[in-house]
């Protein structure tokens, strides 16, 4: 349950991210770098993206300057939470052989040297959280992933400025933060209304100098986050798009869409829930020992699906059909929802801007709506 | 205990089933037990190099062995194939979810194979020949591509010379000598007296070759919760993360390998997936 604890003045940003340095973790948020919002180590305030905001379009991305305040006045850059639980590329264990050919296998420590916080984290992301925890701790728990996650301790802040890729109001995971965080911020221009949504987060909270709220202050972060939610136009088709879709593998779209996929996987790697990865041995020099490394793949790759020299997948049109019915579809049957969340990366960051809204509209267009 | 980490093991023997096929006989030198289900597998490791899924044909409780039959087709099968006994290798499993032994007590097994002797097969048999009196009637059809490419030849003549054992062979194309049937597995159906409703089948091979057999025993009259069969994709963690082996919603190595045919239906042999 997320409860309102107080208004922190803008001036006493600081010291939210100060109580995070002293309670001992590292502190993660939003930085402009390379032209883009990007999450890194953060320790003073001034390192925020203080009056940037983005301008999203299809295959295009692109920072501006405007006078404001506001140091969230943008939606989602390339990066999600996924890279800092699910390591982009690790070693999982290692390997020695001794002079008689022994082997002694010893797997990595995951445990990270501090715990981490995300400060800037959006609705969607969060959504996409619950559904990598499930993904990675629901069967089998992956040691490494859980020590990443173990400690985490999030701030996120209700997003009032969607991109025109975004669509998270359609796939009901945003723009308001609802679980998941421990702190959640509605940004105005003299500061923030803090919202405390865990024990860890009412702890954190006991350390800052909060106001009390005023209604007006209530009402324009409102007012805010409806305007965010009605300002999105992409959507997803409202029917079942998990039969819809199997009832169309044979959907000439699949062939057009094909026809422009470079399939480069630059949709798998800013997805926020796709989670398949590669596992690969790195031998030393000298022989004596070897890493095994994982890293993210895509189904996009031609070895995703390669079986003993037989390709389960060898056209683009089967491997972008592979990625929609999976994403819109399958994650039904695997984890009872979608597994979109509506953060709208893939599109901004497709080459050749190839949007997911509009090709599960087109494929699924004559769909009947089913009933509830 | 971390999933992903392998177990060291021993090739204890090894033996050349044909030019690309190979046996070998692991043995785990940890000590700690070792136990797995019939349709199961494990990730065999090659050192410096990476691991594959073998399914388990069979093991020797008493000598604390595991046999694995290898068809030499890819960097770490070929690797293994170079390998020698008192090698080591590395070994995590079993995984997935195997034949249902215990839902075939006491019904007629028709076990329809295609391919290079299909493994994951072998160890039906071998579970059946072991507990002769928990099942029915046991028949085996064999189909391969070339009579050449059969492998355990003597093995399927010991088989069928066992009371209450059928044994069907076919090939594609024959080549001299061969006594089997000429053309696809399914034609054995003819064959084979088939009790539909006392019968469970088990399939294992290509998908086009199990789909093709699993809607004729269906025609035949077995009921389609009755016919069992094991997927193949690609497979890397064998816990149901690294998402290689999605069939549709399933994850083959944890929910599979082994299925019942309406679980996969919808997709299988359907080109893409």
């Amino acid at each position: 349950m997320i409860k309102e604890a107080g208004f922190l003045a803008r001036a006493d940003l600081q010291t939210l991210l100060d109580r995070l340095h002293d309670l001992g973790y590292r502190v993660i948020g939003p930085v402009v770098d390379d032209a883009a919002i990007l999450y890194r180590d953060i320790d003073r305030v001034e390192q925020l993206p203080l009056g940037y905001t983005d301008d999203q379009a299809p295959g295009s991305y692109r920072l501006s300057q405007v006078d404001t305040p506001r140091c969230f006045a943008w939606a989602d850059g390339p990066h999600a939470l996924k890279p800092f639980l699910f390591a982009p590329r690790e070693t999982m264990w290692q390997v020695a052989r001794d002079s008689d050919g022994r082997l002694a296998f010893s797997a990595v420590d995951p445990r990270p040297a501090k715990a981490l916080a995300v400060v800037g984290v959006r609705a969607c992301d969060l959504a996409a959280l619950a559904l990598q925890d499930r993904h990675f701790l629901d069967h089998v728990n992956d040691p490494y992933y859980e020590a990443r996650r173990a400690g985490l301790f999030l701030v996120a802040v209700h997003c009032a400025y969607p991109a025109d890729t975004c669509f998270c109001a359609s796939t009901g995971d945003g723009p308001r933060a609802t679980t998941g965080c421990d702190l959640a911020l509605h940004e105005l221009d003299d500061g923030f209304i803090v919202e405390a949504a865990s024990p860890r987060g009412h702890a954190v909270c006991d350390g800052l100098s909060l106001r009390a709220i005023d209604d007006d202050q209530r009402r324009a972060a409102n007012d805010a986050l409806s305007e965010a939610a009605h300002r999105q136009f992409r959507r997803l088709p409202s029917t079942d798009l998990h039969n819809g879709l199997l009832a169309r593998l044979d959907h000439p779209r699949w062939e057009q869409v094909a026809s422009r996929c470079l399939a480069c996987g630059s949709c798998t790697s800013v997805c926020p829930t796709c989670f398949c990865h590669a596992e690969s041995d790195a031998p030393s020099l000298d022989g004596n020992d070897s890493e095994h490394l994982r890293e993210w793949d895509s189904c996009f790759s031609a070895g995703h699906a390669q079986l003993h020299g037989f390709q389960v997948r060898p056209e683009i049109r089967q491997r972008y059909r592979q990625w929609l019915t999976h994403k819109l579809g399958s994650w039904h049957e695997q984890y009872g929802r979608s597994g979109c969340v509506g953060c709208g990366r893939c599109i901004t960051w497709c080459p050749v801007g190839i949007d997911i809204t509009a090709e599960a509209n087109a494929i699924c267009a004559d769909t009947i709506e089913e009933a509830p | 205990m971390n999933p992903y980490l392998p177990r060291e093991a021993e090739i204890v023997s090894r033996h050349e089933e044909s030019a690309t096929t190979f046996s070998l006989g692991l043995r785990l030198t940890d000590g700690q037990p070792y136990r797995f289900a019939p349709g199961q597998f494990n990730m065999l490791y090659l050192y410096g190099c990476g691991e594959v899924p073998i399914s388990i044909v069979g093991d020797d409780p008493v000598a604390g062995t595991l046999s694995h039959t290898i068809r030499a087709v890819g960097r770490v099968t070929q690797g293994l194939q170079q390998l020698a006994v008192g090698d080591r290798i590395g070994l995590r499993g079993p995984y997935g979810r195997g034949w249902p032994m215990a839902a075939a007590e006491g019904r007629n097994l028709i076990v329809v194979t295609g391919g290079l002797g299909c493994a994951p097969s072998v160890s039906i048999i071998h579970h059946v020949l072991d507990n002769r009196a928990r099942y029915g009637h046991l028949s085996i059809l064999q189909g391969v591509k070339h009579a050449d490419d059969l492998i355990w030849r003597e093995q399927y003549d010991a088989w069928a010379a066992l009371p209450d054992v059928t044994v069907g062979l076919a090939a594609d194309v024959a080549s001299p000598g061969w006594h089997g049937h000429v053309g696809l597995v399914t034609a054995l159906f003819d064959q084979v007296t088939l009790q539909p409703e006392q019968t469970l089948a088990m399939l294992c091979g290509p998908e086009i070759m199990m789909r093709a057999a699993a809607e004729q025993l269906h025609a035949r009259g077995v009921a389609a919760d009755d016919i069992y069969l094991s997927m193949e994709r690609n497979m890397q963690c064998a816990v149901g993360h690294c998402g290689h082996c999605q069939h549709g919603g399933r994850f083959v190595c944890r929910d599979g390998p082994v299925f019942a045919w309406p679980e996969v239906r919808a997709l299988l042999g359907v080109r893409g997936f």
